[in-house]
């Protein structure tokens, strides 16, 4: 089972510029929270968002990432 | 191992074209069998949405199936006219700012707690029911 801190270096090897936090809800490592800051969800659909994000774990959600709770946003703009 | 019938996924592309509002979770909206899909089920009873659900548990090809279909990797899954809405985390932000009720063309209640609501109607789809 992949650790949060696994889990956030994924995720900001994999979407440009992103920011990644990622907590452990239930303290037992199978529902996981993460919210991701990056440019690159500009103009994209929720839906969108969250693939990007999804798609960096492909298979292993719903198998040893028992579950992933996303929030997604964009940076503000300075 | 492709074939030409795949009677799971015909079964759950005619759902969602044939359920306006239709909600793939785990357990039933009476049983939640998981918080996600309890939470996405109080969100939408919240709004009087009428929805179909089904039960994905009753056999794994469900799961595999629909997400192969969507493009979306967990459950609950929500759509509307044969849309995918979103799953938990998406719907919940939808309902706490109103889009929910305004994607589904309903009014949303002046507060929206969501409390557990007391079940209401619909009753579940069985989609392992109609395989033959």
């Amino acid at each position: 089972m992949p650790t949060t801190d696994e889990i956030k270096r994924r995720i900001e090897a994999a979407i440009p510029e992103s920011t990644a936090e990622v907590e452990d809800w239930t303290g037992t490592g199978d529902h996981l929270r993460a919210t991701v800051v990056s440019p690159a969800f500009a103009g994209l659909s929720r839906i969108a968002q969250h693939r990007l994000v999804y798609d960096v774990f492909g298979a292993e959600i719903g198998g040893p990432i028992h579950a992933l709770s996303l929030t997604t946003r964009v940076p503000e703009q300075a | 191992m492709s074939s030409d019938t795949n009677p799971i996924r015909d079964a759950i592309a005619e759902a969602i074209r044939d359920n306006k509002t239709i909600l793939f979770m785990k357990g039933n909206p009476e049983a939640p069998a998981c918080g996600f899909s309890a939470r996405t089920v109080a969100a939408l009873q919240a709004l009087d949405a009428p929805f179909a659900a089904v039960d994905i548990l009753p056999d794994p090809r469900i799961r595999q199936e629909l997400s192969a279909i969507s493009n979306w990797p967990t459950i609950p899954q929500l759509f509307f006219e044969g849309e995918l809405v979103g799953g938990c985390d998406i719907v919940m932000e939808m309902f706490e700012s109103g889009e929910l009720a305004e994607t589904l063309g309903l009014e949303q209640p002046a507060a929206a707690p969501v409390a557990v609501p007391d079940a209401g109607g619909s009753a579940p789809l069985g989609i392992e029911n109609r395989l033959s």
